[in-house]
């Protein structure tokens, strides 16, 4: 029998940075890089951020209960694991969908979201700048990510 | 069309307020006859539920856009459905009259 389909798991807040460098190394070994999830970042910031349980957070995230404790321990495994071994954390990917669509201003830097999901927007509400992209952008595979730099 | 800034003061120098439910003052600016209003937000010091209940008072004065540095959890879903539009500007150093500045570019 094949297992049941993962179930996208709902992100409200996407993270301001893409990752996290480690500095002052003592060996300049090359390490591998902890890839965090989405939804593994969205669970550290609901459980402790927002300081909710996981009941709440599951709610929110729009799975069980047992499923968020495990992208949880998860996220908290590759933490350590980054902190511990110095590695640079790269927040990306997941199985996830966003609450509603956001988009960022690249000429007045601000975040806005889309309240008629019918009508399309083109430009910024601020500055009235067609200078915008999708928040989806942090969204990119490793070998885009490796393009990058 | 109505706009709501979260203001920390009642002035145009003032900072925006980074938070929602618990700002200082609530800026209602009309962009077409360009009148403003600061309202005082009763919910500043609340414990739980400011954020609703700070909707609550925007979405009487029927504002299409809210400004903030933030909004909490439970007043996305309540926005989404009011169709009102969330812009979250991460800039603490920026005044209440700059932004009404850019609206009406």
């Amino acid at each position: 029998m094949s297992p049941r389909p993962t179930r996208l798991r709902k992100i409200s807040n996407p993270p301001v940075i893409s990752g996290f460098k480690p500095y002052g190394a003592k060996d300049n070994h090359f390490k591998a890089d902890v890839f965090l999830q989405l939804e593994e970042y969205e669970a550290i910031r609901l459980c402790d951020y927002e300081m909710l349980n996981h009941q709440q957070a599951s709610e929110i995230m729009n799975v069980s209960r047992p499923t968020l404790t495990r992208i949880y321990s998860k996220a908290r495994q590759k933490l350590a694991e980054a902190l511990v071994s110095g590695k640079q954390i790269i927040i990306e990917g997941g199985k996830i969908y966003f609450d509603s669509e956001w988009y960022s201003c690249k000429i007045c830097g601000s975040y806005f979201n889309n309240p008629e999901k019918q009508k399309e927007i083109t430009e910024c509400p601020l500055c009235m700048s067609k200078n915008i992209s999708t928040c989806d952008d942090f969204n990119y595979g490793p070998e885009e990510y490796i393009k990058q730099k | 069309m109505k706009v709501a800034i979260t203001s920390t003061g009642n002035t145009l120098d003032s900072k925006l307020d980074q938070r929602f439910g618990r700002c200082i003052y609530f800026l209602i600016y009309d962009t077409d006859t360009k009148g403003m209003e600061f309202i005082p937000n009763p919910n500043k010091d609340a414990q739980e539920g400011a954020g609703p209940a700070s909707v609550q008072i925007v979405a009487s004065r029927n504002v299409k856009k809210i400004i903030s540095g933030e909004f909490g959890i439970k007043i996305k879903s309540l926005l989404d459905s009011l169709k009102i539009q969330m812009i979250v500007i991460k800039d603490p150093e920026k005044n209440v009259g700059e932004i009404i500045k850019m609206l009406n570019q």
